[in-house]
């Protein structure tokens, strides 16, 4: 039985799962099991999992590209397969291609028409999304002529030329120089000032760390965590690193970080123990040179989540 | 940017302008140019085959124009057709236009219009060199348009096995399966008689089967009748292109069903 379909709510993901069979139908590899996941409308949440999590997987999944083993997808309360609720997203895919032997403009009319946006309009939002962008000095230039960057940037155009309330982007940072990054980054946040609803993937943690409001980790197909991200950072208690120099007194009472000659870093995890750990040492007649308040990042929270593996050797192999 | 209300193309504006962008790619395309030249020179020197012939001129140059005409369209239809169906979906450019409110079926016809748009194109400029070619003879080309109607209308049917192929595997195979299509349907005659020389069993309503299964192809060649000026049955044409147009028809729908459940990895 479907649950009530919520028209207000942009995304919302119900126990779903995909599989694959492996080579000549031999072996099956899990890509995503039992996601359950809402995204509210204005919100900027953040997909993160290393390579091969299945985060490209769930999202072929929402754009109804993949048919879901188990479980569903509702856009807007509907089917990914309703063309009324494609009608109101954009979509990004990672390191995009698009046609090259179309101009950027050529290129937004086209799908300009697919979202049935009528010929006097068209013109008008092909022209706002490529100033958007920074494209517009470019918009005759075939687009075989054009770097990484600019189809990344024209990508994004095409994601947001129809004014879509929720915009779905994979990996948008991805093979972007610093200055894209921190342009995609100002595109997200001003379509979370217009209302919009931004969903995104990334391996990538500061971006998300910048720019979302929630996040979700996914870890071998599954969800690890979820909420919103001073939530889930805020859940562990903050603590002091302290950098000593001369001998430790015995019993210091704080973990080594590390230790070079009579250089410690040490960690204490509140204020008491700081005020004992810099009493001993004083007592010692060590010296306390540096005291650093810390807060867990979404770095930590992530490694903790995924099993401090590296990315990618701690994901099975999924086709993505 | 102004919001705008929630705006879905019509399905006729689907497929035009998917079929816009299809014509575009083609034609930016030098594989047909390519194609077009070489289909040019052959129906230019088929002068030269002429006179090497016994017969009359006239007819060979018919003749040999018109089969140009017809393989170099099968050529186009299936090289162009399979590719593009093929590089939608290698390049992942597919996503990005099937995450528009477009349905899958309208991706497939437009892709099918936008081809035979081009085709048209194709064998428009080819039958022009052919009939540039019969003037300086002295001839008129006119009387070859039926055959060139019926030409057009094969080259659909093989479009339409082009893009179901496609859907279904590689380029390589789709291509080979798009010629065994082709050159089974030029030999359907001779299936009844390969049949009455089959013993009962398997075999004889497998051939049976493939009679029933393969596209007519040879009911819409009508070259010789139109090169050595015979009658036609009235209403021949008609009928071979009615039939033409409903196999291909089915084959499109079925290339759509196929799409319509493809899952992209």
């Amino acid at each position: 039985m479907s649950p009530p379909a919520d028209a207000s709510l942009p995304l919302r993901l119900i126990g779903l799962g995909k599989a694959f069979r492996g080579h000549l139908g031999i072996g099956r590899t899990v890509a995503v099991e039992g996601l359950d996941l809402e995204v509210g409308p204005g919100q900027v949440f953040g997909l993160l999992g290393p390579n091969g999590a299945g985060k490209t997987t769930t999202l072929k999944m929402i754009l109804g590209l993949l048919r879901p083993d188990t479980g569903e997808v509702r856009l807007f309360g509907e089917s990914p397969s309703s063309p009324l609720a494609r009608a109101r997203l954009g979509y990004l895919p990672e390191n995009p291609y698009f046609y090259d032997y179309l101009t950027a403009e050529e290129f937004l009319d086209f799908y300009g028409r697919l979202r049935g946006i009528p010929a006097a309009r068209r013109r008008e939002t092909v022209a706002a999304a490529l100033h958007r962008v920074g494209l517009a000095s470019r918009r005759a230039t075939p687009l075989r002529k054009f770097s990484k960057g600019m189809v990344q940037r024209l990508g994004l155009a095409q994601a947001i030329q129809h004014d879509p309330d929720l915009v779905i982007l994979d990996e948008p940072m991805s093979g972007l120089d610093p200055i894209g990054r921190r342009e995609v980054r100002e595109l997200i946040v001003g379509l979370k000032r217009a209302g919009k609803t931004v969903f995104f993937s990334s391996h990538i943690l500061q971006d998300a760390e910048m720019v979302c409001d929630r996040v979700a980790i996914l870890d071998r197909g599954r969800l690890r965590a979820m909420g919103r991200l001073q939530d889930m950072i805020a859940e562990s208690a903050p603590w002091f690193e302290v950098a000593v120099r001369g001998p430790l007194p015995e019993d210091h009472g704080a973990e080594v970080l590390s230790q070079e000659g009579h250089e410690h870093l040490l960690r204490v995890g509140d204020e008491d123990a700081l005020a004992r750990l810099i009493d001993a040492v004083r007592g010692r007649g060590s010296r306390v040179v540096g005291i650093w308040p810390r807060r867990e990042t979404l770095e930590d929270l992530f490694l903790r989540q995924v099993g401090h593996t590296p990315s990618g050797s701690s994901a099975r192999e999924v086709r993505s | 940017m102004s919001q705008a209300p929630i705006a879905v193309p019509s399905a006729g504006a689907a497929i035009r302008a998917i079929a816009l962008n299809t014509f575009r790619e083609a034609i930016r395309d030098r594989v047909l140019y390519l194609l077009l030249v070489f289909a040019v020179i052959v129906i230019g020197v088929s002068r030269l085959l002429s006179l090497l012939t016994v017969g009359s001129e006239e007819k060979i140059i018919k003749d040999v124009g018109l089969s140009a005409i017809s393989l170099f369209g099968v050529l186009t239809a299936v090289f162009v057709g399979v590719s593009l169906v093929f590089k939608e979906i290698e390049r992942r450019t597919v996503y990005t236009l099937l995450a528009n409110p477009v349905r899958r079926w309208q991706f497939v016809t437009g892709k099918f219009v936008g081809l035979l748009v081009v085709l048209a194109l194709n064998v428009v400029l080819m039958f022009l060199a052919l009939a540039v070619v019969l003037w300086w003879h002295g001839d008129s080309a006119w009387p070859l348009f039926p055959a060139i109607l019926l030409i057009l209308v094969e080259l659909t049917v093989v479009t339409a096995y082009a893009l179901l192929f496609s859907s279904l595997t590689n380029p390589i195979l789709a291509a080979v399966w798009t010629f065994a299509v082709y050159v089974s349907g030029h030999l359907a005659w001779s299936l009844p008689l390969l049949k009455l020389k089959l013993p009962e069993g398997p075999s004889r309503l497998l051939c049976e089967a493939i009679y029933w299964v393969v596209p007519h192809l040879d009911d819409l060649s009508i070259k010789s009748e139109v090169v050595h000026g015979l009658p036609l049955p009235p209403g021949q044409v008609g009928v071979a292109a009615l039939y033409g147009i409903s196999y291909a028809a089915l084959v499109l729908a079925l290339g759509c069903l196929v799409f319509e459940r493809k899952d992209f990895l």
